[in-house]
């Protein structure tokens, strides 16, 4: 809501300075966005002038004058127009070279048609202040001060004009009348309501036949009908300058009067050209299949449950939202009729989102208009069109009020006092209440306020809380720690969030947070099957980009955009870049299709059955890590050559995620395993296990991928499901001997297909409780070993808790080792 | 010289001489000296202190002494023994430490080398920070509740007093779900839009009271620019106790503030939301604004309403309670100066590396 502060001034004293008017505008709940000193909005000499000749240039397009225009100087200028709305002896705004117009024109003497301008005779438009740019904006004859003065008072400039974001439990603030009235609660001066205006009431007839037959959509509808107006009539100078200023473009005399006292009243009104009517009027429910162009030339569908107001010939309005084009005022108009209703604001809402048309009108419907505004309204609209435009007001006046009262609030006394934590006597709290317009009274501890008929959002307890405290001022409330009772900190999953993720960063890994996007390209580049289940997705209704309108199913296709995105800003040579991310991926519910969560009230608490019913339709959302690099993983530099990251740093990540979450990369819970899966190369891809299920995948991506996704050449990437790595239990402390270790290196040939981990986990086994530890030092191939074999080197470290192992119980562990080894994998004992 | 009363052999006893003996600690000592490293040194140990050593020959020649000239010539033959002896221990302590020296200052080396030979990772400082404001906020006794981000509409409005035909649905700009078979905006499912919805799951399962925080990830349908992210993160908070204020909600948004930005002026006015009444949005005092001094908007907050609280089957009359939801991201920028949206959303390494691991 934008505003002139003059008008403002109208009907409280309200300050200039923006200093002193934003606080209290604040202090009220009424945000600022912006106060503009409009006489700031036009910099250097802009100056009242008078027209002392006109020549008149001929030979061009268009006519064109020469003017002298007396500036108070010692001659006057000339001064070159295009306008010839003014005569030799007016008064008009003159800018002067070296001045600048609002929108950054910056005026300056130039040649022009053969002659020299020395300034500028200006129109409203190119001051801001209006939007006629017809011709200039010819000053009244009686205009003060005299030529050569400050143009700035005289065109309207000398003004502040307020921008407030008002929120939407406030309607009755999109007026001058409730932001007026806000302003001196805030300031503790007198309001003068523009409200408190003499109205007749209705009369046995009105001046036009009309039937309300849906007083549940319409519990008010008020007519008044001026007949010979004159059409040519053009609305007064300060009132187009208020709507201008105020964002709203005058259109006409009849029109502009309704917008005005809705922008001052905060009722919106509809003007009809009653020549266009046809019969009775009747407000009511759209019939299905009912059609309406609206006036902004959009034909329109309507909804049975939109309301319309009709002639005999079917709808002349989308009630409270927009008129017709069919009976709407036209420059020939005459005879107008003025309605001034009260419509449902959920019947409105819900009409301005279907059509899509969030009116001024329905902004203010929707939160909430005052009703018993509609005959002060509309003898203030008829004051105003008749003045200006002349005609003779019917002395006919409709009514039709089924408005209920508004309904009485009870609380204890001391609820606000008790909400705010600050001392309010009781008297004190009836005071705000009766300020805020609440009929008030007490007996003993329960206060009953009725509020008024502007503040429909006042039905409860609380309401009237709020407006206690907001009055006196949220500035009184004190600043109190409340003693929350013991907590149990974050939990196990938490914690273990945190830690992986630390563990990471400390690994060399960086963290994104990627938007979760994606479409059916990346799984594409991906090279996922079409029945690839991380095809099935949750999709969004209304998507950013049409191209990823659905949630990932994995981390990674987000962040290895990201990592394309780092690899493009940075310069050839350094990219050696290593990502991560935690983050929820999402697969769609089982709920059905077609299906839609239950409905659940808000009265009370859903049923628990109801509760986990709708449970049903949540998209699964378990917690992933995923890992992607590029480049050196250790990088190079003076001591010598970097050592580029490959499949087995992405298998180390996915360790170093288990071990941060609790699990020995060594004990025998985690398992690593060849696997096949995209987007993973088939020979360098490792799934990763706990207790023997699969809870992701670790290597080198598919070279096609890699070509797909646009990345280098053997980037890898890890994934995991943190949700299925089961928290575990507290770790049994590892017992740890004093004894001496031994230890025996043997070497294992095997085929070359067999997975080192199986051989490592047969050696262990094997090896009884006496092994320590197992460590490959050496994989050898070559040829004296024959086609398609390999050898493993590894050490084996023995030792007991309690005495010094002998060689002979030392090597008999090691042939115990090898034995297993050899039974499950083949293995032989090289030169053994 | 000769001892006349020599019994057996009478035999010279020149080494025995005393000035015999200072000649031999004398050129000892010299060449000692004169021995430039301990092999040297070792090389020539023998030449003074070996067999054919003269303090040696000396000694040797102690047998044929008269009894009574033995002791007394048995004394300054030890004595030169021993000054040899030091003499030669002393150099070998000098040469050691000497080449010791000598080897530290070969091993020299240009610390100032870079030292670069790990890669340096770094958190991304919108989880440091909402870990910082979850410490904050466990530290006082809080719980970090959590819930889903793609979540029931019932939880993300409804509950908290949003009706379908509410004005501020509308301005949620929420992302909708689809499903098979249902109309667009239908499917009863959103990206949530505040974490308000993991409060309210809390409160219908927890055992008032409840003090929490529900840190995490948002959804609005922005367009990215400088100042809008369609995917942001919030920090809620929730108190639902007996004899809550706003007063308690002040105090609790000044200690957060202060942890957040240092002392700094605060101020609560009053706003709207639908789930809190009374409402209020929390300013803070920046004096040194880029723009000049001024209050700038950190969050909004207020007593939960007693209608949430029925919905979440709670008795308005017994508790009350209040809650807050800043920006994560509108925090960091207010702490750290940043002055675009698009480098906390991007995922640049070089953004988050200047966090490192801390803010």
């Amino acid at each position: 809501m934008r505003v002139p502060v003059s008008w403002l001034r109208e009907y409280v004293d309200a300050p200039t300075d923006p200093a002193v008017l934003e606080p209290a505008l604040v202090k009220v709940g009424l945000e600022v966005e912006e106060i503009t000193d409009l006489a700031a909005t036009v910099t250097g000499p802009l100056v009242i002038g008078r027209v002392s000749e006109i020549e008149e240039l001929t030979g061009f397009k268009k006519p064109i004058r020469y003017c002298w225009v007396d500036v108070g100087e010692d001659s006057p200028r000339g001064i070159i127009c295009g306008a010839s709305n003014f005569a030799a002896g007016d008064l008009v705004p003159v800018i002067l070279p070296g001045g600048v117009l609002p929108g950054g024109l910056e005026v300056g003497a130039r040649s022009a048609y053969g002659r020299v301008s020395d300034g500028m005779i200006c129109s409203a438009r190119e001051l801001g202040i209006g939007d006629d740019h017809t011709g200039i904006l010819v000053l009244p004859p009686e205009t003060a001060p005299p030529v050569g003065a400050d143009a700035r008072p005289a065109v309207g400039l000398a003004d502040v004009v307020v921008e407030l974001a008002i929120t939407p439990d406030r309607g009755y603030c999109l007026s001058v009348r409730g932001i007026a009235r806000e302003l001196s609660h805030s300031l503790r001066v007198p309001f003068r309501d523009p409200a408190a205006h003499d109205a007749p009431g209705a009369t046995e007839e009105p001046a036009y036949p009309v039937r309300v037959d849906d007083p549940a959509g319409c519990d008010r509808f008020a007519t008044r009908l001026v007949h010979g107006v004159d059409p040519a009539a053009a609305s007064p100078a300060w009132l187009q300058r208020r709507l201008t200023l105020a964002g709203v473009r005058p259109l006409g005399l009849a029109v502009d009067v309704t917008n005005y006292l809705m922008l001052e009243l905060g009722q919106p009104m509809h003007a009809f050209d009653v020549d266009r009517l046809h019969g009775p009027l009747v407000v009511r429910r759209a019939a299905p299949g009912e059609k309406l162009t609206t006036l902004d030339g959009v034909g329109r569908s309507l909804d049975p449950e939109d309301m319309v107001i009709c002639d005999d010939r079917g709808p002349v309005s989308l009630a409270a939202v927009m008129g017709g084009a069919n009976s709407e005022i036209t420059s020939d108009s005459r005879n107008v009729l003025f309605e001034a209703a009260h419509w449902d604001p959920v019947m409105v809402a819900r009409t301005a989102r279907r059509h899509k048309l969030p009116s001024e009108a329905a902004k203010r419907w929707e939160r909430g208009v005052d009703p018993q505004l509609p005959l002060v309204a509309l003898q203030r609209a008829v004051e105003l069109l008749t003045r200006h435009g002349g005609g003779e007001p019917d002395p006919r006046i409709g009514d039709i009020d089924t408005v209920a009262a508004p309904a009485p609030v009870t609380i204890p006394v001391d609820l606000p006092a008790r909400t705010a934590g600050v001392r309010y006597p009781p008297e004190r709290v009836a005071e705000l209440l009766a300020e805020v317009g609440c009929t008030v009274s007490v007996a003993g501890n329960r206060l009953t306020a009725t509020p008024p008929s502007w503040r429909p959002d006042l039905t409860e307890p609380a309401d009237l809380a709020e407006e206690v405290a907001r009055l006196a001022g949220y500035d009184q409330i004190p600043s109190e720690l409340p003693v929350a009772p013991a907590g149990t900190g974050l939990t196990a999953g938490q914690r273990r969030r945190r830690t992986v993720a630390r563990a990471l960063a400390e690994a060399g890994y960086v963290e994104a947070l990627c938007y979760p996007f994606v479409g059916p390209a990346a799984w594409d580049a991906l090279g996922l099957s079409a029945d690839d289940p991380r095809r099935e997705t949750v999709r969004l209704a209304n998507p950013i980009s049409q191209q990823e309108p659905a949630l990932r199913t994995t981390l990674l296709p987000p962040l290895l955009a990201t990592l394309r995105r780092n690899l493009a800003r940075i310069p050839d040579g350094s990219r050696d870049i290593g990502l991560y991310e935690v983050g929820l991926v999402f697969h769609p519910a089982r709920g059905g299709a077609g299906a839609t969560p239950p409905r659940m009230a808000v009265s009370d608490r859903p049923p628990p059955e109801v509760l986990a019913e709708a449970q049903r339709f949540v998209p699964g959302q378990p917690w992933h890590v995923a890992v992607v690099a590029v480049g050196d993983r250790d990088p190079a530099g003076w001591w010598g050559p970097g050592r580029p990251a490959d499949w087995a740093d992405a298998v180390e990540a996915a360790r170093t995620v288990l071990a941060a979450a609790g699990l020995a990369p060594d004990g025998d819970r985690v398992a690593v395993r060849p696997g096949t899966y995209q987007p993973w190369h088939p020979g360098r891809c490792a799934e990763i296990l706990v207790d023997g299920a699969v809870v992701g995948h670790a290597g080198e991506l598919h070279p096609a991928a890699c070509g797909a996704l646009e990345l280098p050449k053997r980037t890898c990437a890890m994934e995991l499901n943190l949700d299925a790595v089961p928290l575990p239990p507290p770790v049994p402390a590892p017992r740890v001997s004093g004894y001496p270790p031994a230890m025996i290196d043997v070497a294992l040939l095997v085929d070359a297909g067999t997975p080192a981990a199986q051989v490592r986990a047969a050696l262990r086994d094997g090896a009884g409780e006496l092994l320590e530890s197992v460590r490959l030092f050496d994989v050898y191939a070559g040829a004296q070993l024959g086609e398609g074999r390999k050898s493993l080197a590894y050490t084996l470290t023995f030792r007991a808790g309690d005495r010094t192992l002998t060689t002979e119980e030392a090597v008999a562990a090691r042939d115990a080792a090898v034995a297993e080894a050899e039974r499950r994998t083949g293995a032989e004992l090289r030169g053994g | 010289m000769t001892y006349r009363n020599d019994p057996y052999d009478p035999k010279p006893a020149a080494q025995l001489d005393q000035s015999a003996l200072e000649d031999g600690v004398t050129a000892a000592e010299k060449a000692f000296a004169a021995a430039a490293d301990p092999d040297a040194l070792a090389a020539i140990r023998h030449q003074h202190l070996g067999d054919r050593a003269p303090v040696s020959l000396a000694r040797r020649e102690i047998g044929t002494l008269p009894p009574a000239a033995k002791a007394e010539a048995g004394k300054r033959v030890n004595e030169a023994r021993r000054r040899i002896e030091t003499g030669y221990q002393h150099r070998l302590v000098e040469l050691e430490r000497q080449e010791a020296q000598r080897v530290l200052a070969q091993e020299r080396v240009d610390v100032t080398l870079p030292a670069d030979r790990r890669p340096r990772g770094a958190r991304h400082p919108l989880t440091t920070l909402m870990e910082r404001i979850e410490d904050l906020f466990v530290g006082m006794g809080y719980e970090v509740a959590e819930g889903p981000e793609a979540e029931l509409e019932w939880y993300s409005f409804d509950a908290l007093n949003i009706g379908r035909d509410h004005p501020a649905r509308t301005t949620m700009d929420t992302f909708y779900l689809a499903a098979a078979g249902t109309a667009a905006g239908e499917a009863g499912l959103v990206l949530r839009p505040h974490t308000s919805p993991a409060q309210v799951r809390a409160m219908l399962t927890r055992q008032l009271p409840v003090y929490l925080i529900c840190p995490g990830r948002t959804y609005r349908t922005d367009e990215l620019d400088a100042t809008h992210t369609p995917v942001f993160h919030q920090v809620e908070g929730l108190v639902v106790d007996r004899g809550i204020s706003m007063a308690h909600l002040k105090g609790t948004l000044d200690q957060f503030a202060r942890a957040m930005f240092g002392p700094q002026a605060t101020r609560l006015r009053p706003s709207y939301f639908p789930f809190t009444e009374p409402s209020a949005e929390m300013d803070l005092w920046f004096p040194q604004h880029r723009d000049g001094p001024r209050w700038v908007e950190w969050g909004g907050c207020g007593m939960v309403n007693p209608r949430v609280l029925r919905a979440c089957g709670i008795d308005p009359d017994e508790w009350s309670g209040f809650a807050f939801g800043m920006g994560i991201e509108r925090t960091l920028m207010f702490r750290h100066g940043i002055s675009d949206m698009r480098d906390m959303v991007e995922g640049d390494v070089r953004f988050a590396r200047g966090f490192g691991m801390e803010v």
